[in-house]
């Protein structure tokens, strides 16, 4: 039935791999590729980079670590951060991503999102939603989590899926960075709104949590950051587990 | 030399990249004029068949393709690009293929509306998956249609819901669904026996 993906992120400053906790207080974790290369070599399924620099300078240093990562490394990249235009997408799909990664530009203005289905296809468009909970629902917010747009974030999920998504990568920023696990509900219901793949980020800490995004939160995939880039877990150790447990992972 | 077809459907970087870390030389073809120079042809693709077959029809490619693959010289159609060596898909009304063999794409049915990701691969022993470990045959695939498992020349078959065609040839003819330029080791030895077997 295709494989649960485990999915390695790496936030990027200036052309380093930043992480910070709540989408605060980035610290450095180190060099970018010798990190994906690391990951692929532990068996990532694919990689994201997100431009967490809000600088002209970080984008540049972006689109060539995609350059350098993209011409040894043969897995899906995304992309994103900071990707506002059709040209912003344009730039990093040259440079080497197989997917963009769309986050508060999309809600800023709907239709990028259906134009670049139209030109790349809805495989290359992955909808980021940093959701923040309001009470029993989760709002989208924009900004590295700072502004709330007011927006229910699963009719967000749903909207971006009628204009053309392929993909939504879902954040919980109340969960980002404190490994205390998956917003479970979050993930769940935003998996059961849409017909197209849901990455589960923001929280994880133990394989065991990990395994209920995928089981009880319905994810398609997770995303891992933190974990992986202090060497807590590797990639191997998370797949075992989840085939331990009988869910299907590539090896 | 592998030229690759850019009829606007898709991010032919990809495989451009992967072809070139294998020391092969490519160079992207629009018109049929240029077929000549090349030895061996790459279709890619993705989105819809439809509109993809009648780009290749506006762009006055489709007859030499046809061409070409009647006369059976090297070419891999990767995901629509293989779906293209059919007649017709599920997914669009209008829009006919390549017609190299007899049928219709039909939709795959699994959890989500689309495949995507990695998936099995189960093949023969045909010499393009030469050198893949036996227990680790995974791909990764994105799309939401596929050949039948039973169309004429498929050597490998993929499971989303019901089987698929994942893989086929004829002769030196081949199409997979799977994107070889993404799916990692395997991907690059799949690729590194096409170059081998056809020297191109």
């Amino acid at each position: 039935m295709g494989c649960v993906r485990i999915i390695p992120c790496l936030d990027v400053n200036n052309g380093r791999v930043v992480k910070g906790v709540a989408f605060e207080d980035l610290k450095e974790k180190g060099d970018p590729l010798l990190f994906a290369r690391k990951y692929e070599e532990q068996g990532a399924d694919e990689l994201v980079f997100l431009d967490v620099g809000a600088t002209v300078e970080s984008r540049k240093m972006t689109l060539n670590l995609l350059e350098e990562v993209s011409s040894e490394i043969f897995i899906p990249l995304t992309a994103g951060g900071g990707i506002s235009s059709d040209e912003d997408m344009r730039s990093v799909l040259r440079a080497g991503a197989d997917k963009v990664s769309l986050c508060s530009a999309a809600l800023k203005d709907p239709e990028l999102v259906r134009r670049g289905a139209r030109a790349f296809g809805s495989q290359c468009i992955v909808i980021s939603i940093d959701a923040r909970r309001v009470g029993e629902k989760w709002h989208a917010c924009t900004h590295g989590g700072k502004k709330d747009t007011g927006i229910d974030a699963i009719d967000w999920g749903k909207r971006c899926r009628e204009l053309g998504a392929g993909e939504i990568l879902l954040n919980s920023i109340d969960r980002d960075g404190t490994q205390i696990g998956y917003d479970l509900e979050l993930t769940r219901a935003m998996s059961q709104a849409v017909d197209i793949p849901v990455i589960a980020s923001g929280g994880a800490g133990t394989v065991e949590q990990m395994l209920d995004g995928v089981i009880q939160g319905q994810a398609d995939a997770v995303l891992l950051a933190s974990l992986l880039h202090d060497g807590k877990l590797t990639i191997k150790e998370v797949k075992d587990y989840f085939k331990e447990k009988g869910v299907d992972v590539r090896c | 030399m592998v030229g690759i077809i850019d009829y606007g459907a898709g991010n032919l970087y990809s495989v451009r990249k992967a072809l070139h870390y294998l020391g092969m030389t490519s160079t992207l073809i629009s018109r049929s004029e240029d077929f000549e120079k090349v030895r061996a042809l790459i279709l890619p693709g993705v989105g819809a068949f439809g509109e993809a077959a009648h780009r290749l029809e506006i762009a006055g490619l489709k007859k030499p393709l046809q061409k070409w693959l009647s006369e059976g010289r090297p070419f891999l159609g990767i995901c629509l690009g293989m779906q293209l060596l059919g007649d017709s898909s599920e997914e669009t009304i209008t829009g006919q293929g390549l017609s190299l063999v007899r049928g219709q794409c039909r939709k795959v049915c699994g959890k989500r509306r689309i495949h995507m990701g990695w998936n099995r691969v189960d093949y023969g022993d045909d010499p393009l998956f030469q050198n893949i470990p036996a227990q680790k045959t995974f791909f990764y695939f994105v799309h939401g249609y596929a050949l039948p498992a039973d169309t004429e020349g498929v050597m490998a078959v993929s499971k989303y819901g019901d089987s698929f065609a994942a893989a086929m040839r004829i002769g030196k003819v081949c199409g997979v669904q799977f994107h070889p330029e993404k799916s990692g080791k395997n991907g690059l030895t799949f690729l590194e026996n096409w170059k081998r077997l056809w020297d191109v």
